[in-house]
């Protein structure tokens, strides 16, 4: 029996999603493919932009291929790092801005 | 992570400075149990093997495995530790081919070419010939390292050398892991002193080329954008300018083999290689327009056959023997490293091929 949920050698099957769903699995790649492309943004940019969201959505998947995906672009740790702290800062400023709900609540329950 | 070594294979005795060693793991694994395919069986199935030259272009001349750095990933297994250089003798009987040849690019290469006690009487010879492009591969602290090299941009500027340069970051920290504490800062005062000189600068006939090898075990980028971020950063920050960057896989043999087996990279790199291969990098690959000349005048398909000891397949094996057409009438020697120079955009001393 497999002992963790995730296994670093399905990153190479990624492709294979399109075995069960041709069309819309062709779509999603060529979709993704599209989007990482020289845009308004370098390629670089949205390169770590995808590893703080890898991050943030907590996918071991694609912090490994982003990471890669960073080094071979030559962007540096320190660039990284601070990258994941953007995205850090939205997780917990998400969290935190919730505390305005919470606030608000006991505002209008307590005497 | 491997930590930075101070000796080359051959002085640490190592089981790798056996180039059979490095054949046998290259042959053996993954390769060994069908996991992935042989380079052979990859270029048989677009028809590309036998692997044969097209014209040469280039001829490569190892001066020595003479270094003054030893880097993480040399192929060479370079170092202050060898002492194999080539001898006037040796350099004598390349000058006669070069008159000769019908290639158009003479490159010099080592180690540090210019630590042969020769070099400077060889280059005079050389650049006689007339040859179009004529390379030193100049590691650029070996002009900050001593005294007698410190007129070296003058030399190289006098003989129009056409120079190309490791640089495989434009920030300190990624480049001293690579090459040694202090190499960053050695490389941006002689790349500013060629500046001074005219080379690479815009419009200036003086080339200076930048070589940019991944500083660890992963591929490297897009060589125009990397060439781009290049020339931004080291024009912001040492008003430096360059002409071409050149972007080179590390191929698995040697320092960077012993490295990839030691951090336990070796697998997934081989497999990084595998499915980046690209067949139409295989027909502009260097081994089809170069022929690689070793220190003591053996000849080869490539600087890294070289450095695994594998002669070309031919009659004519050595310098004093040469004879172009002949040696062109050859099949290339082929091993599971040659995946590195078919990876993705492909790999050449001269950067991209595809």
């Amino acid at each position: 029996m497999q002992k963790t949920y995730y296994d670093p050698a399905d990153l190479k099957k990624f492709g294979k999603i399109s075995d069960w769903n041709q069309e819309l699995g062709d779509k999603f790649f060529e979709y993704y493919g599209k989007v990482f492309e020289e845009g308004a943004l370098s390629a670089r940019e949205k390169s770590l932009i995808a590893l703080a969201v890898s991050h943030t959505e907590q996918c071991p998947y694609c912090i490994d291929a982003y990471t890669k995906d960073g080094l071979q672009r030559g962007i540096t740790k320190e660039e990284m790092m601070e990258a994941l702290h953007v995205g850090a800062a939205i997780k917990s400023g998400a969290t935190l801005v919730h505390g305005v709900q919470m606030m608000n609540k006991v505002n209008k329950l307590e005497m | 992570m491997a930590k930075t070594k101070t000796q080359s294979l051959h002085k640490r005795e190592s089981d790798l400075a056996n180039s059979n060693r490095q054949l046998e793991i290259l042959s053996n694994g993954i390769f060994g149990n069908g996991e992935l395919p042989t380079f052979k069986d990859k270029i048989a199935e677009t028809n590309q093997f036998p692997l044969i030259p097209n014209k040469l272009e280039i001829l490569q001349i190892n001066l020595g495995y003479m270094c003054n750095q030893v880097c993480e990933h040399c192929h060479v297994d370079a170092g202050p530790d060898r002492k194999e250089i080539m001898t006037r003798e040796t350099m004598s009987q390349c000058l006669e081919v070069i008159k000769k040849t019908g290639a158009h690019t003479l490159d010099l290469t080592g180690g540090a070419p210019e630590m042969n006690p020769e070099f400077r009487w060889f280059v005079e010879e050389a650049s006689k010939a007339g040859i179009k492009d004529f390379i030193v591969r100049s590691n650029l602290t070996i002009i900050r390292a001593n005294k007698k090299y410190y007129d070296l941009p003058d030399f190289f500027k006098k003989h129009n050398v056409h120079i190309v340069s490791s640089m495989p970051h434009w920030t300190r920290g990624k480049t001293d892991k690579q090459r040694g504490d202090g190499v960053f800062d050695k490389s941006i005062k002689a790349l500013q002193e060629l500046n001074e000189r005219g080379y690479g600068m815009p419009e200036s006939d003086l080339r200076l080329d930048l070589v940019y090898n991944p500083s660890g075990a992963f591929l490297p980028g897009d060589q125009m954008s990397m060439e781009k971020d290049f020339k931004k950063a080291l024009k912001e920050d040492f008003d430096i300018e360059f002409h071409n960057l050149f972007a080179i896989t590390n191929l698995p043999i040697a320092r960077f083999l012993d490295y990839l087996i030691a951090s336990e990279n070796y697998e997934d790199y081989m497999y990084a290689l595998v499915e980046a291969f690209n067949p139409a990098a295989v027909k502009n690959v260097m081994c089809t327009n170069t022929i690689s000349i070793s220190w003591d005048g053996w000849l080869y398909d490539c600087d890294f056959n070289q450095m695994l000891d594998l002669k070309v397949a031919s009659k004519v094996k050595h310098i004093s023997e040469y004879n172009e057409s002949l040696l062109q009438d050859r099949k290339i020697i082929i091993s599971q490293h040659c995946y590195g120079c078919t990876a993705g955009a492909g790999s050449s001393c001269q950067g991209v091929v595809a």
